[in-house]
C-alpha cells in the first residue's frame, strides 16, 4: 500500500530531492569577504541536478552573495574576496583555467530587477548567442530566439512584436524576457535572485509555475525572501542566517521539521 | 452627548491648527523667494540681452553710396597687357575720387571741401570695390560704370541716429556740409540702406565699414575641429578607465582629485601652458588655430571627463549585471550597453565643454592668436583669430562705429553658442532611451 | 509535472482524497468484515480483522504527514484549506471505525468459546445500519454530495434507538439470569462500539458538510442514546 502511495507522489512536486539526482554545484568551505568584513563563513553547499535548490534567510544573510560566488559574479566587485572549493560537475570554478566569461554562459543569471537591455525584444534575447557566436547564421539565431522564448512562456505574447523595445514589456513579460535572455546562452544552471519581488502575485505565479518546468532542463539556484515561495518551488532548501549555511535539506523537511532552533525560528516567524 | 461635538485631539486642538497655519506660511515664504530670485536672474539676462541687442542689431544694416566711376584705362592698365597682376596694381584711388568730385563739382575746387567729401564715402571700401569690380569684369575697363560702395563710418552712424545733431558742429563727427551732401544723395536715391554682408563676410579691417568676422569665425571652428578631436576620444577613453577598469586606490583617488581641480584651474593658466611647452618647447606654429585648439582640449578635457563619468554612473548597475549574467566580457558590456545609455550625456557634456572653449578669449590671448587678421585661415596652422578675440579687440577700438560691430560679434557668437546647446537638447532627446 | 499548478494544491488534494476514499474502504470493509465474524462465530475472518487494523492506522499516518507538508508547502486557502483539514479529520475518524471494529473482532474471538447465543442476532441489524451510514457518507465526501452526508446525519438516532433496545434487552437478560451477564457485556460492548462507529460515521458527515460549505450543520445533533441516563431498575414485578 505504501509502495502504491509512493508511486503516486512521485509525480508531484512535494519538496523532495529525488536520490537518483546528481550534484551539479559542490561548494566546500566558501568563505568570502567584503575589504575586512566577512560575509560568508565556511558554507558547505550540495545543489542537485533538475531541481530547484531554495536558499531562504534573512536580509544581509549572504544568501545572495552565496549565489553570486556561483558564477563569479562577485569578481566585479573590486572588494571581494573568495576562499573555499566551488565545483561546477567537478570542476573547481576559481581554478585558473576558468575564464568568468565562459563560466557565466555555463551559469545563466536572472536578477531581482527585471533588467532587459534597453533594445528590441529579438535584440535582448540574440545578444548572448550572438556574442559567443554561439548561432551560426541569421535563420540559426532566428531559431535560438524563437524557442528561447517559448520555454521562458512568453512567444505568444511578443511574437508579433520582436521590434518593440524590452522596456515596454510589463514587470512580469520583463522578468520572463530575461529568463528567456538567459536560456538563449544554452546555460546549465540558472541563478536567480529574488526574480519575483519586484512582481505582482500574478505575474509571480508564472515565473513560479516557468521555474517548475524548467527544473526538468536546468539546475536552477533561487534566493528568495518569500518562504512560500521556497516552499512552493524548491526541492531543496538552505538556510543562511549571518553568512552563515545553518540547515540545509529537502524542503518538505526544512519546512515541516527543521533541526536547527536558529531555522525554525526563521521559518515559524520568531524573528528576521 | 452632542452628536456634533468635535473631538480634540493632538492634530485637531486650535494648538494644531496654528501649528499647520505656521507650516504653510512658511511654504508660501519659500516660494515667494524662489519666484523673486527667478525674476531676478530673468530680469539680469533681459538687461543684457536688450543692451547688447539695443546697440548691436542696427550693425546688420549697412549704408551704401552709388558712385558713376569711368574706369580709365591710363590708371588701370596703360600698357593694355590684361594681366590681372598689372590690374590689381591700378591707380583706383584717383578713379573714386574723381569719381566723387565729378558728383559734387562744387566741392572740388576747395581743398578743404575735397577732403570733407571724401569722408562721406569709404575710400578704402571705395578703391577695394572698384578692384574687385574690375578683376571680375577685366572687359569693362574703359567703360563708365555704376556701383554700390559703403559709406563712410560716421556717415552710417549719423543716419543710424547715433550722433546729436544739434551740438555745434565742431563738437561733432560731420560736418554740416557733409550732411546736406548725404540729405541730397538720399534725396536722389544715391544712398540706401543694406543688409551688412560685409560684416560676415569681411575678416578684420581697420576700418569699422569694412570690418568682418569671417577670419573670426573660421579661426574658431578650426580651433573648436582640433579642440574636439583631441578631447573627445581622450576624455571618454579617460572616464571609462577610471570609472570602469582603474582599480580603487589611493592613486586613483589622487588622479580624480586633480580632475575635479583642473576643471577649476582659471583659463589664462592654459594659456601660459600651451605658451610655455606647444610654442617654446614643441615650436609650434605662433596664432594658429591647432595651438588654440590644443590649449582649449586641456581646458574642455576635465569637463568632458566629469561629465563622461556621471553619465557613466548614471547608468544602472542592472544593465551592467544582465550583459555579465549572460557572459559578456567587460568591455563588451560597456561597449553594447552602458555607453549607448551614457551617449547622451557625454555628447552634453562635450558641448557644453565646447561651448565654454568657444567662448574662453584668456588662453587664446596667451598663444598669440590676437593677431591682426585680415585673410580667412586656410588651415590650422594659418594664423587666425577667434570669435571672443574679434570681441575683445573691436571692444577696444576708438571709433564709435565698433560698439555696434562689437555687439554685433557678441550676437554672432551668441547664435553659435545657442545652435550648439540646440544640437546638445536635441542629440539628448534622441538618444535619450528609457531603462 | 509541466501541468501542475504552481498556486493550487490541485493534484495533491486529488491524491489526499484518494488516500482518504481508500481508507475508507478499508474501513468499510473492516466493518463489513467483524460483523460478519461475530454473527458466523468465524474466528479466522475476526483473526484477520485484527490483524489488518495496522493498514489503517498506517494510512492514517500517512494522511497525516501529507497534510502537514501540504499545509507547510503549498499554503492551501478557503476551500483548499478546508479540504486539507477536513482530510486529516476525517482519516482520525476512520482510523477510529478501524479501532473499534478491531474491538469488536477481540470480543468475537471470546464469544466463539462462549455457546451461540440468538441474542446476537440483534446486533446484526445496528452493525448493518452502521455499515449503510458509513459506506452512504464516504460516497457523500468522494462524490462531493453534503446534501447526502446531512441525511446521513440525520439517520444517526436510528442507530442509537437500536442500541437502546439492544441495551434493554441485554439488561433484562442479565437479570433474568446473573450467569449470562460475562457473555451480555462482551455484547453489550460490542453493541456499543457498533454505536461509536455510527458516531463516527456522523462525525465524518459534519466535516463532509463543512468542507463544502464552509459552515457547520447548524440543528442540534440527533441523540438518541439515552443510557448513559437510563436507570438501571429491577422489574416492578419481581422487587417485591
Amino acid at each position: 500500500m505504501s509502495e502504491q502511495a509512493e508511486g503516486v507522489r512521485m509525480s508531484r512536486p512535494v519538496g523532495r530531492v529525488d536520490e537518483r539526482a546528481s550534484v551539479k554545484i559542490a561548494a566546500r568551505g566558501v568563505n568570502l569577504w567584503y575589504g575586512d568584513k566577512q560575509a560568508l563563513f565556511s558554507v558547505d553547499l550540495d545543489i542537485p541536478d533538475n531541481h530547484v535548490t531554495a536558499m531562504i534567510g534573512p536580509s544581509g544573510c549572504g544568501k545572495s552573495t552565496f549565489l553570486r560566488c556561483l558564477n563569479r559574479m562577485n569578481d566585479t566587485i573590486d572588494s571581494a574576496r573568495v576562499q573555499g572549493d566551488i565545483r561546477l560537475d567537478g570542476q573547481d570554478i576559481y581554478a585558473k583555467s576558468i575564464d568568468p566569461v565562459q563560466l557565466r554562459a555555463r551559469v545563466g543569471m536572472v536578477f531581482q530587477k527585471p533588467n532587459p537591455f534597453p533594445k528590441s525584444i529579438y535584440e535582448n534575447v540574440a545578444y548572448g548567442p550572438r556574442i559567443h557566436g554561439i548561432a551560426a547564421g541569421k535563420k540559426a539565431l532566428d531559431e535560438i530566439v524563437v524557442t528561447s522564448l517559448k520555454k521562458a512562456g512568453l512567444w505568444d505574447e511578443v511574437k508579433d512584436r520582436l521590434d518593440e523595445p524590452g522596456t515596454g514589456l510589463s514587470g512580469g513579460q520583463q522578468q520572463r524576457l530575461c529568463i528567456a535572455r538567459a536560456i538563449a546562452v544554452n546555460p546549465e544552471v540558472i541563478l536567480m535572485d529574488e526574480p519575483c519581488s519586484a512582481l505582482d502575485p500574478i505575474a509571480t505565479d508564472r515565473i513560479e509555475q516557468l521555474i517548475l518546468e524548467l527544473k526538468e532542463n536546468y539546475c536552477i539556484a533561487i534566493v528568495t525572501h518569500s518562504m512560500s515561495q521556497a516552499a512552493r518551488v524548491s526541492q531543496r532548501t538552505a538556510f543562511f542566517h549571518l553568512g552563515v549555511l545553518v540547515e540545509m535539506g529537502d524542503t518538505a523537511d526544512i519546512f515541516t521539521n527543521p533541526q536547527d532552533p536558529r531555522t525554525q525560528d526563521y521559518i515559524t516567524g520568531r524573528f528576521g | 452627548m452632542a452628536s456634533t461635538e468635535v473631538k480634540t485631539g493632538i492634530h485637531t486642538s486650535p494648538e494644531a491648527a496654528r501649528r499647520l497655519a505656521r507650516r504653510y506660511r512658511q511654504e508660501a515664504f519659500f516660494q515667494f523667494m524662489g519666484l523673486i530670485a527667478i525674476v531676478l536672474a530673468l530680469s539680469a539676462l533681459a538687461w543684457l540681452m536688450a543692451s547688447i541687442f539695443g546697440t548691436g542689431l542696427s550693425a546688420f544694416r549697412q549704408h551704401e553710396v552709388q558712385i558713376t566711376a569711368s574706369l580709365d584705362p591710363e590708371l588701370i592698365d596703360p600698357e593694355r597687357t590684361g594681366d590681372p597682376e598689372v590690374m590689381r596694381r591700378g591707380d583706383y584711388r584717383t578713379i573714386l575720387q574723381r569719381a566723387i568730385y565729378d558728383r559734387f563739382p562744387e566741392a572740388a575746387d576747395d581743398r578743404k571741401l575735397r577732403l570733407q567729401l571724401m569722408e562721406v564715402y569709404s575710400v578704402a571700401g571705395g578703391t577695394g570695390f572698384l578692384r574687385d569690380f574690375v578683376l571680375d569684369n577685366p572687359g569693362r575697363v574703359g567703360d563708365t560704370v555704376t556701383l554700390w560702395i559703403p559709406a563712410s563710418d560716421d556717415v552710417d552712424q549719423m543716419l543710424k541716429g547715433k550722433f546729436d545733431l544739434d551740438v555745434p558742429q565742431e563738437l561733432r563727427k560731420v560736418t554740416d556740409v557733409q550732411i546736406a551732401w548725404v540729405r541730397e544723395l538720399q534725396a536722389s536715391g544715391e544712398l540706401r540702406a543694406s543688409f551688412n554682408k560685409i560684416l560676415f563676410l569681411n575678416t578684420d579691417s581697420r576700418d569699422p565699414e569694412l570690418a568682418g568676422v569671417a577670419a573670426a569665425v573660421v579661426g574658431s571652428f578650426y580651433a573648436l575641429l582640433v579642440t574636439f578631436v583631441l578631447s573627445f576620444p581622450m576624455g571618454v577613453a579617460a572616464a571609462i578607465y577610471l570609472e570602469e577598469f582603474a582599480p580603487k586606490n589611493r592613486f586613483t583617488d589622487f588622479i580624480e582629485v586633480n580632475i575635479n581641480n583642473l576643471a577649476a584651474v582659471p583659463s589664462i593658466v592654459f594659456g601660459l601652458l600651451g605658451l610655455a611647452v606647444f610654442l617654446n618647447f614643441f615650436g609650434l606654429p605662433r596664432s594658429a588655430p591647432l595651438v588654440g585648439g590644443m590649449v582649449l582640449a586641456l581646458m574642455t578635457l576635465p569637463t568632458i571627463i566629469i561629465a563622461t563619468r556621471a553619465s557613466l554612473k548614471a547608468v544602472p548597475p542592472s544593465i551592467r549585471e544582465g550583459a555579465l549574467g549572460v557572459g559578456a566580457s567587460k568591455l563588451q558590456s560597456i561597449y553594447h550597453h552602458v555607453l549607448p545609455l551614457a551617449m547622451p550625456g557625454i555628447l552634453t557634456g562635450t558641448i557644453i565643454g565646447m561651448a565654454q572653449a568657444l567662448g574662453e578669449t584668456a588662453p587664446l590671448l596667451m598663444i598669440g592668436m590676437v593677431a591682426f587678421v585680415t585673410q580667412i585661415p586656410e588651415s590650422i596652422t594659418t594664423p587666425a583669430s577667434a570669435l571672443p578675440v574679434q570681441v575683445f579687440l573691436w571692444s577696444d577700438s576708438p571709433e564709435r562705429a565698433w560698439e555696434e560691430r562689437t555687439s554685433a560679434a557678441i550676437i554672432i557668437l551668441l547664435g553659435f553658442l545657442t545652435l550648439m546647446n540646440l544640437v546638445a537638447v536635441l542629440l539628448r532627446s534622441r538618444f535619450e532611451r528609457r531603462w | 509535472m509541466a501541468e501542475t499548478n504552481i498556486r493550487a494544491p490541485v493534484a495533491e488534494l486529488e491524491d489526499l482524497t484518494a488516500k482518504i476514499a481508500r481508507m475508507g474502504g478499508l474501513a468499510e470493509s473492516q466493518l463489513t468484515d467483524c460483523l460478519e465474524a461475530a454473527l458466523r462465530r468465524d474466528s479466522d475472518l475476526a483473526q484477520k480483522v485484527i490483524s489488518r487494523d495496522v493498514a489503517i492506522d498506517a494510512l492514517e499516518q500517512e494522511v497525516e504527514e501529507d497534510c502537514v507538508r501540504l499545509l507547510a508547502l503549498r499554503h492551501p486557502m478557503a476551500g483548499d484549506l478546508r479540504a486539507v483539514v477536513a482530510a486529516m479529520k476525517i482519516s482520525i475518524d476512520l482510523e477510529r471505525i478501524g479501532d473499534l471494529s478491531k474491538n469488536v473482532s477481540k470480543r468475537t474471538l471470546v464469544l466463539n468459546r462462549e455457546e451461540p447465543v440468538k441474542l446476537i442476532q440483534g446486533l446484526g441489524r445496528m452493525g448493518r445500519q452502521a455499515l449503510a451510514q458509513l459506506k452512504e457518507v464516504l460516497d457523500a465526501y468522494s462524490l462531493g454530495e453534503p446534501d447526502r452526508a446531512v441525511a446521513v446525519w440525520r439517520r444517526d438516532e436510528e442507530i442509537d434507538e437500536l442500541y437502546n433496545s439492544l441495551f434493554r434487552e441485554f439488561l433484562t437478560y442479565m437479570m433474568e439470569d446473573p450467569r449470562t451477564i460475562g457473555l451480555c457485556t462482551h455484547l453489550l460492548f460490542i453493541a456499543k462500539n457498533i454505536e461509536r462507529i455510527g458516531d463516527h460515521a456522523t462525525n465524518i458527515a459534519e466535516i463532509v458538510y463543512f468542507c463544502h460549505k464552509g459552515r457547520h450543520i447548524s440543528e442540534a445533533r440527533p441523540k438518541g442514546d439515552v443510557t448513559s441516563v437510563m436507570r438501571i431498575e429491577s422489574e416492578p414485578g419481581e422487587s417485591s
